[in-house]
């Protein structure tokens, strides 16, 4: 049995949106997830799937300012991925949003491909501000970014990253947190991916990073914690940082997302084994079909 | 003999800070990120200068050349500069993906290099980055002789597109550049006009190269062509490989390891185009120690009594016609093969 895999041609706009809208575009964006990681046969399934729903809300809901026919338009807001290994699901929304048409999804991984297997800018693929993959480096490049936007352009500019729970086993993460804080930027808005699940296994039995609230609380960060799939709990923790940079809080913002590895397809969530491997033809077929259910 | 003569010592640290402020004043957008020891690497003359273009980020050498790395995707020029002990391997990761890969306007000043950081000892004398630095894709790399060109250096990878390395030293040291000395990056000088030898210098030295030319030609009427050589990468392989062909042996002089430095870097071009008998002046694989900087100079073969013992010792092979071809056409299980 041969699945043929097509990626419906459907954008979406970025603005205010009911949790239910939020819901059908993480679908879709889930859907293409599942497609690319089938077709490239290789790439990070558990943590793109968790990751879908914050994915959508911070694209498609008004929280991110971009222009998707002019990737390096100066009045966009700065997305950067620190976990690199799930740009799947970046590569989806930037499809969605228009940054490039989504039949190239079906490219992921493959020779040629703009969608490389880890984010680069060689590739020159439209929305993405840099390349990631060595863990702890993309939080470091957004704290420049938040450095230029807050001290030297004195400008509006919002600057958000994405980082793994594993990933904070870095420790150059934590120099991240101490500049970010030392220099208040409260143009920064930090999400970590807290799904607890590593390659070799649960977050706390491979090196504990707990307790995280405290530890970001002690660089001076203004610390959210939220389930990572609750949308109203997504905008209102989005919302907050909004605020913290219109008053000048003169501190950083930091969402723990507690979040499930592998989200939407029964199979894969919370289950470890799912971070770095795709799905095979069965079981690309079965993720589908829960998806259309 | 040459013209340039010595007319003082400097530390060629200082060219790269004072050039840091000349740029600060022709570009607004460039910035500097200190770790620490901006007094050491002079990067305090830009802070003084522009502070408010000037980011403190600790002793945390992974995050500033990161944070820099951030800076330069927004469209500044972003300088960071710490001790090459630490600017080059401590970061190296970063070097490589943030940097490198992104492709993007970060310069670093490596410095306290080499040797002649003296007492410090081994942990401080860098003598390794070369071989790293030069492996990395898209990376300008140079090595200046002394003050004038360091600062020519500085300003001239400031305003070049990309990422840049430059390695310069802490002790003062003689100066006989001057402003009329071309600079360019991706091109080696003839210091010395010469057709016996080529000798191939870089960093601080070339000038030990100069003075190993001047005893060449007074004790044995020897000509010896000494080619500074800052630009690591690009490398001017023309310059190098001419030098090869109308001197026929070449001899290489650097304050780093002989292992994956300008001698192979120089090997790797003459290997391709037209090898001759080499002779690598460096540091013997081996770490360094503590000691006043000429004593070590001294010590670790550096000055101009080993390069000048190496340049005979190449002419010595290319008379007897010590070359590659020449050797192995006389083994028998090649002699079947050719």
């Amino acid at each position: 049995m041969a699945i043929e895999i097509q990626f419906k041609d459907k954008n979406f706009e970025n603005r205010s949106r009911t949790a239910d809208e939020f819901a059908e575009i993480a679908l879709e964006v889930r859907r293409d997830v599942i497609k690319s990681l089938y077709l490239a046969k290789s790439g990070h399934s558990g943590g793109s799937l968790g990751m879908a729903d914050i994915f959508s809300v911070l694209y498609f809901g008004g929280y991110l300012r971009y222009n998707p026919t002019e990737g390096d338009w100066q009045g966009r807001d700065r997305f950067v991925l620190s976990a690199g290994h799930i740009c799947p699901v970046l590569y989806s929304v930037l499809s969605r949003a228009g940054f490039f048409p989504t039949a190239e999804l079906s490219t992921l991984r493959k020779w040629g491909s703009r969608l490389q297997g880890h984010p680069g800018l060689d590739v020159n693929l439209p929305g993405i501000e840099s390349a990631a993959g060595s863990l702890g480096q993309g939080v470091s490049i957004a704290v420049g970014m938040a450095l230029n936007h807050k001290y030297l352009e004195k400008d509006d500019k919002l600057v958000f990253t994405v980082s793994g729970d594993g990933e904070l086993q870095e420790g150059s993460c934590w120099e991240a947190a101490m500049s970010a804080g030392n220099y208040g930027l409260d143009n920064l808005c930090w999400i970590v991916d807290n799904n607890d699940c590593q390659i070799d296994g649960r977050v706390a039995d491979v090196m504990s990073i707990y307790p995280l609230d405290k530890k970001f609380e002690a660089f001076n960060f203004n610390v959210i914690t939220i389930d990572g799939h609750d949308y109203q709990q997504i905008m209102t923790a989005l919302d907050t940082f909004r605020e913290n940079f219109k008053n000048n809080s003169g501190k950083p913002t930091v969402i723990i997302a507690k979040t499930l590895m592998g989200k939407g397809v029964s199979f894969m969530e919370d289950n470890y084994e799912w971070h770095g491997n795709p799905p095979n033809e069965q079981q690309t077929i079965d993720a589908l079909k829960e998806m259309d259910s | 003999m040459s013209e340039l003569k010595k007319y003082g010592y400097k530390p060629t640290r200082f060219g790269f800070g004072h050039a840091l402020v000349e740029l600060g004043e022709l570009h607004d957008n460039v910035v500097v990120l200190g770790a620490d020891i901006t007094g050491s690497v002079l990067t305090s003359f830009f802070k003084e200068k522009f502070p408010e273009r000037f980011f403190s980020i600790g002793i945390a050498e992974q995050n500033a050349t990161t944070i820099a790395a951030g800076l330069a995707l927004s469209g500044k020029i972003a300088f960071f500069s710490s001790y090459s002990a630490f600017a080059a391997f401590r970061n190296a990761d970063q070097l490589r993906l943030s940097v490198c890969y992104n492709n993007v306007n970060v310069k670093i000043g490596g410095g306290h290099s080499g040797v002649t950081v003296g007492p410090d000892g081994a942990t401080h004398q860098s003598l390794e980055e070369v071989s790293f630095l030069r492996a990395l894709p898209n990376l300008t790399l140079i090595v200046p002789c002394d003050y004038e060109e360091a600062r020519k250096a500085t300003l001239a990878v400031g305003i070049n597109p990309g990422p840049a390395y430059i390695r310069f030293g802490r002790s003062a040291v003689p100066m006989f550049t001057t402003k009329a000395t071309p600079f360019e990056i991706g091109k080696a000088q003839v210091f010395n006009e010469g057709t016996d030898v080529a000798i191939v210098a870089c960093g601080i030295v070339v000038w030990e190269a100069m003075l190993a030319a001047e005893e060449l030609k007074k004790k044995h009427g020897i000509s010896a062509r000494v080619i500074n050589s800052p630009s690591i990468k690009p490398m001017d392989v023309k310059t190098i490989t001419d030098a090869a062909l109308e001197c026929g042996c070449v001899v290489t002089v650097e304050e780093h390891q002989v292992h994956g430095g300008l001698g192979a870097a120089v090997a790797e071009v003459l290997v391709k185009n037209f090898p001759v008998p080499m002779e690598f002046v460096g540091i013997p694989d081996t770490f360094g120690t503590s000691g006043e900087p000429d004593e070590l100079l001294e010590k670790f073969g550096l000055t101009w009594p080993t390069i000048y013992a190496s340049a005979l010792k190449a002419i010595e092979r290319k008379d007897k016609g010590f070359i590659g071809y020449r050797l192995v056409k006389d083994i028998p299980q090649y002699k079947e093969n050719m």
